[in-house]
């Protein structure tokens, strides 16, 4: 049982506290984008052959893209000549130990709530620090090994691990699987890889904790997750950028593999800079995100609390390949002032006896255009397929929007299917009620959306519910009343 | 996509226009024109048109359909079993492929008042009636087959009824499709009702064919309810199962007015209905009701679109569809509550039931909201039947078939208790009980 | 400890409370009768403070401040308590959240420590016996699901754990069986004392056979018709309300404890 109501006088006044810049000397490539800046990447990174191949295949099949336009969003055409598309801290071999990082790096992760000195982090969360382009550090590595875990950065793994990178990485989205996708395979520079042996149970929370730092710069960072036969793992995922009036760019790609038995479980909280509240700068969050059940009883859970971003567009999704297997999407977005979100999730049905949920809440205010886009898909062998879908909107003041946009295509008679879907307002009624209780309107409004919001709260790993909890309330800052 | 049949269509239209009814009427040619422009804008939708998503019309653009001729004098009422059978004591028109059938239509004692006559001598003998109605009603952005019969709109019903009229027995629309030239044909009815202030009506529309052979319809109703107007709106859509039917449903209400649509599909190879609600002053009401029936390989398709303008409207759509063989439904349900559209209360259902293995359903219930203070939900399910209600009526003896059928007939059931017209509810009971599963469609169903 | 003077009050423009007069002292129980659409819960959510109702005319002291100045929360931490005749449903709040959060709140503004969970949980789970509820009551969403009976239960036992100066129960026993009403009055009686006084505002005499009134209250029309003891609810439960409307002379009669 927290207390948010006492912490909103404070944080209802804050301001985007991850808004700060680090001045940190940086290497970063000129803006731009052809075959020499992919080279350029794959060589900076030391990547085997194949990897670079992998990539200009990408990057060609990318110049023959357009951009989606289906999505319930509007922006200004982006420049992708203006990106620079890669930018790491300068240092010249990587740190090996916490000792070689740069201290203002520490700092910043300080800053941010996230030591990376193992001593001083939350008892079993490892973390890995991706800054701009580059994963600055990794912790608990060497414990999770002892395990057979491999957590890592994915340039790491591909030093160590290629056989494993070769053989799952584009597995799950192709490289030419969209735009943004294809953009990323070409240009990736870092992110996350797991892989959790068989039958092992992760024994700590995994962590990456995205930041984007310097001006001009996309990020595209990749993470890659296999959890082999019978293995669990919980896995975190957090991010802030600094206060600029120009938008930038975040388009990342997060593949998972669940085998026979595996559960992989993956939370997002996304507090990437939303823009100022006349909608000037903020990121543009245009995500890939999708797992595949590759065995039978088999899991993907999704769990994203979406408060930041200009414009978030994503849609993480579960291929159900495996017969038995579960797939989950539980959603909180919040759209305030100018920004914009067209998320939800895809769920393919393929093998028998699948079962997917989907949970998804969207809260609109100021001028805030929230809307759930999702694809319900049952394919003709799929007997016995199950989905049901929940869409609630919650809408605070009157130039918002609330969208709700799910398709359905069944093709197996034996599938239950069903979606439902309310738009509500929080009424005058409980208002009222809860004021005549003794709370103050921006209390009784706080309690009213994190109850709203309750059934997917629920499913994040509790030092990311009370995290996720107070942002909604900084996040609604001047929404109120 | 289709440049050549789609040039073939412009040529037609070159070559008929100035012949068409009101052809030498300017406001009537603006018409024409701006429909024609707009189809050589767009052309025939493609799969990558979102609301086309889930519909190829190739099979209808791959090739050109001629503009059926007037030739109806050959038939008479004796062929034409659905007169002959026609329990329903209505105003009658008949159309035979597109064209008004004025022997085989009866108008007799139509109250003063109420105008029911041929859209064609209306646009040749009082087009400046029109005017300010004809082409009002539909979307600015029409999809290519809305833009082919705004260019070759011909004839069809056109309809009025006066200020506080009531009107006791319902107009029937019948579209009869002779189906029997060697040349694949298209017709495009195109009807425009006003009801005024205070009236009332019941307008019933009916597609059938004589023969089962290929044929296109091309059809737009456009429907302006006045104040306080209340309309029942009935549209039985029985075309041959080789047939292509597209048909454009706009309707316009204003204060208070409250329409009832209830759209039932149960012919057709390609069967698109577009039903477009236009809420633009407090207090209308609109009821949607649907029903769509499919086997063998048929594709029907459904799109409404809900526009909540202004506040305190209330829309309640509720859609059912059954398939059977392989056939395929679309549902495509939109509501838009626009800015300041407060208080609006707006639900939308979608239930589908597969009764075969290879029966497909793809629906898309959508929601934009841009007012806060409002009432809205969606709801869809896909389903089949419960295996353990079979059960429990067949241990009381009952075989399995009859048991299917009353389980299908029972799940249809609560949207064909809101067609108020008794003779459509027996005619799709039949439809449910006997024709869909004691016919040949039966193999394939689990 | 309230004084009600002249007081006039509309909903939308419509005046509903047309020159109420009312003295209720501490200690005191009113019970505040009258036929739908007199005003009586009108008048319970002026005292309350609900928006959208204007009051255009008259005073209301409340230990001596001018209530009418308060917002509906300071009303609330002041010790005022609304039973709301429909309690309202929140979705995802646990009973036992808000209970917490209220009494919080109350206590803050009153200058007390707030109360930590545990002790919090001590506190309620002696209460919750008052209004014979089960347990399982304080994790589920507020009132969501709860019947009829339940919902009341529930704002008695608000009642019981906020303790305020002066409880108003809007139509309490409306939709309640009678082993329910029970239930209810004991809980309302058994938080009687010199310093607390309840108003019950109620259609039918029912309630005040349980519930014993001090004084008892006729509103008709946005007035105060007739008071007396509780003899009175008696009389109309035998005439009903028409008889208040046929005896002028009763309506003139000077009501009781002003």
């Amino acid at each position: 049982m927290g207390s948010p109501a006492n912490d909103i006088d404070r944080l209802v006044k804050r301001e985007y506290k991850e808004g700060f810049v680090t001045e940190i000397d940086s290497d970063t490539l000129p803006p731009g984008l052809d075959e020499g800046v992919v080279r350029a990447i794959s060589e900076k990174k030391r990547e085997p052959e194949f990897m670079l191949q992998w990539r200009l295949d990408a990057f060609r099949h990318w110049l023959t893209l357009t951009e989606p336009q289906w999505a319930h969003v509007h922006h200004e055409p982006i420049d992708y000549q203006a990106i620079s598309y890669y930018s790491a801290p300068k240092n010249e071999d990587g740190p090996k130990s916490l000792d070689e990082v740069d201290p203002k790096l520490l700092e910043t992760y300080e800053k941010l709530g996230i030591p990376l000195e193992e001593q001083k982090m939350l008892a079993g969360v490892a973390v890995d620090a991706v800054f701009d382009s580059v994963s600055v550090k990794t912790t608990f590595s060497e414990k999770l090994a002892e395990v057979g875990v491999i957590f890592c950065s994915i340039s790491e793994a591909l030093q160590e691990h290629p056989g494993l990178v070769k053989r799952y990485l584009g597995s799950v989205v192709p490289a030419g699987d969209n735009f943004y996708a294809a953009l990323n395979s070409a240009v990736f520079s870092d992110g996350s890889f797991v892989y959790i042996p068989k039958g092992v149970r992760c024994p700590m929370e995994l962590s990456t904790y995205f930041r984007i730092n310097a001006m001009n710069t996309g990020q595209f960072e990749r993470t890659l997750i296999i959890a082999d036969e019978g293995s669990y793992v919980s896995y975190l995922e957090g991010c802030t950028a600094p206060m600029r009036d120009e938008n930038q760019l975040h388009a990342a790609v997060v593949e998972l593999i669940a085998m026979e038995g595996a559960q992989i479980k993956y939370s997002t909280v996304q507090n990437w800079y939303p823009g100022d509240e006349h909608g000037r700068g903020g990121i543009y969050n245009f995500v890939t995100k999708r797992g595949a059940c590759r065995g039978r009883n088999a899991k993907i859970s999704w769990t994203q609390v979406e408060t930041g971003s200009a414009i978030t567009w994503k849609y993480p999704s579960v291929l159900l390949e495996g017969d038995d297997s579960v797939g989950e999407f539980y959603s909180v977005a919040l759209t305030n002032n100018r920004q914009q979100a067209d998320t939800g999730t895809k769920m393919v049905h393929i093998g028998k006896n699948t079962t997917s949920t989907i949970i998804s809440k969207g809260i609109s205010a100021g001028r805030g255009q929230n809307a759930y886009r999702g694809l319900v898909k049952v394919l003709n062998k799929a007997d016995n397929a199950r989905n049901y879908s929940q869409c609630d909107s919650l809408l605070l003041g009157d130039r918002c929007g609330a969208h709700t946009f799910p398709y359905m295509e069944v093709k197996n008679p034996t599938a239950q299917v069903e979606h439902e879907a309310t738009t509500s307002k929080i009424s005058d009624d409980q208002l009222f009620y809860c004021r005549q209780r003794g709370l103050s309107e921006e209390d009784a409004v706080s309690m009213i959306v994190n109850g709203f919001c309750k059934q997917v709260f629920k499913e994040l790993p509790m030092e990311f519910a009370v995290e996720a909890q107070k942002l909604l309330d900084v996040s609604l800052e001047g929404a109120v009343g | 996509m289709f440049e050549a049949v789609q040039q073939d269509y412009v040529d037609v239209y070159k070559g008929v226009a100035s012949g068409l009814p009101g052809g030498s009427v300017p406001w009537v040619r603006r018409v024409r024109d701006s429909g024609l422009s707009r189809f050589r804008e767009v052309g025939f939708p493609t799969p990558r048109d979102e609301d086309w998503k889930y519909t190829n019309v190739r099979p209808i653009a791959k090739q050109p359909f001629a503009p059926a001729l007037d030739s109806h004098n050959g038939i008479d009422a004796t062929r034409l079993e659905i007169l002959e059978n026609n329990v329903l004591d209505s105003y009658r028109c008949v159309f035979v492929n597109g064209h008004f059938a004025p022997g085989l239509s009866d108008l007799d004692q139509l109250p003063s008042g109420v105008v029911v006559m041929s859209l064609k001598d209306a646009l040749n003998y009082r087009a400046e009636e029109l005017e300010t109605e004809l082409g009002r009603c539909a979307p600015s952005q029409l999809h290519g087959f809305a833009a082919l019969n705004t260019a070759f709109l011909t004839d069809g019903a056109y309809i009025r009824i006066g200020r506080d009229c009531t009107l006791q027995r319902p107009i029937e629309l019948i579209y009869v499709s002779t189906g029997d030239s060697e040349q694949p044909q298209v017709s495009y009815p195109r009807n425009l009702a006003i009801a005024e202030t205070g009236s009332r009506a019941v307008i019933l529309e009916r597609y059938v064919s004589l023969e089962q052979s290929r044929y296109l319809t091309n059809a737009i109703t456009e429907l302006v309810a006045r104040m306080s107007a209340k309309v029942d709106y009935y549209k039985l859509q029985e075309e041959s199962a080789k047939a292509f039917h597209v048909c454009g449903l706009f309707l316009h209400q204003d204060r208070d007015s409250t329409v009832t649509t209830n759209n039932i599909a149960m012919g057709g190879a390609i069967a698109r209905t577009d039903l477009h609600v236009s809420l633009n002053d407090v207090g209308a009401h609109s009821t949607l009701n649907g029903l769509y029936i499919g086997m063998g390989k048929q594709h029907i398709d459904n799109h409404t679109q809900v526009d909540h303008r202004v506040a305190r409207c209330t829309s309640d759509e509720f859609y059912k569809g059954v398939l059977a063989g392989r056939s395929r439904a679309v549902f495509h349900g939109r509501i838009v509550v626009h800015q300041d559209a407060q208080h609006t209360d707006a639900q939308q259902r979608n239930n589908n039931l597969l009764l075969s293995r290879d029966a497909e359903v793809d629906t898309k219930p959508q929601l934009e909201i841009y007012a806060d203070d409002v009432k809205c939900s969606h709801g869809a399910t896909v389903g089949q039947l419960d295996p353990d209600s079979i059960f429990y009526l067949r241990s009381r003896g009952i075989d399995e078939t009859s048991a299917r059928s009353l389980l299908t007939y029972a799940f249809a059931n609560d949207v064909i208790n809101r067609f108020a017209i008794a003779s459509i509810r027996h005619e799709l009971e039949h439809h449910l009980t006997q024709t869909l599963l004691h016919g040949k469609h039966i193999e394939g169903t689990v | 400890m309230l004084s009600i003077r002249n007081l006039h009050a509309s909903v939308e423009g419509n005046p509903i409370l047309k020159g109420i007069d009312l003295e209720v002292r501490a200690g005191e129980v009113h019970a505040i009768m009258g036929p739908n659409g007199s005003g009586k819960s009108t008048l319970a959510n002026v005292l309350a403070g609900r928006d959208g109702y204007d009051v255009t005319e008259g005073q209301v002291l409340y230990r001596d401040k001018n209530l009418l100045e308060f917002s509906v929360e300071e009303r609330a931490c002041e010790g005022i308590f609304l039973a709301f005749q429909y309690p309202v449903e929140i979705p995802g709040v646990s009973n036992l959240y808000l209970l917490k959060t209220a009494l919080n709140s109350v206590r803050k503004h009153q200058g007390m420590e707030e109360l930590s969970a545990v002790e919090f949980l001590k506190l309620i789970k002696q209460k919750i016996k008052l209004v014979e509820m089960k347990e399982e009551f304080l994790h589920r969403s507020v009132n969501e699901g709860f019947s009829g009976g339940e919902k009341k239960r529930n704002e008695i036992l608000q009642l019981a754990v906020l303790e305020p100066s002066l409880a108003i129960l809007d139509e309490t026993d409306s939709g309640l069986d009678i082993d329910a009403l029970k239930v209810v009055a004991h809980g309302v009686n058994s938080l009687r004392n010199e310093q607390r006084a309840i108003i019950v505002v109620t259609h039918y005499q029912r309630l005040l056979d349980y519930i014993i009134p001090d004084k008892v209250h006729v509103l008709a029309n946005g007035r105060v018709v007739k008071s007396g003891d509780r003899t009175l609810a008696l009389e109309l439960e035998k005439h009903g309300y028409a008889w208040v409307a046929q005896n002028p002379d009763a309506a003139a009669a000077p009501a009781v404890g002003s």
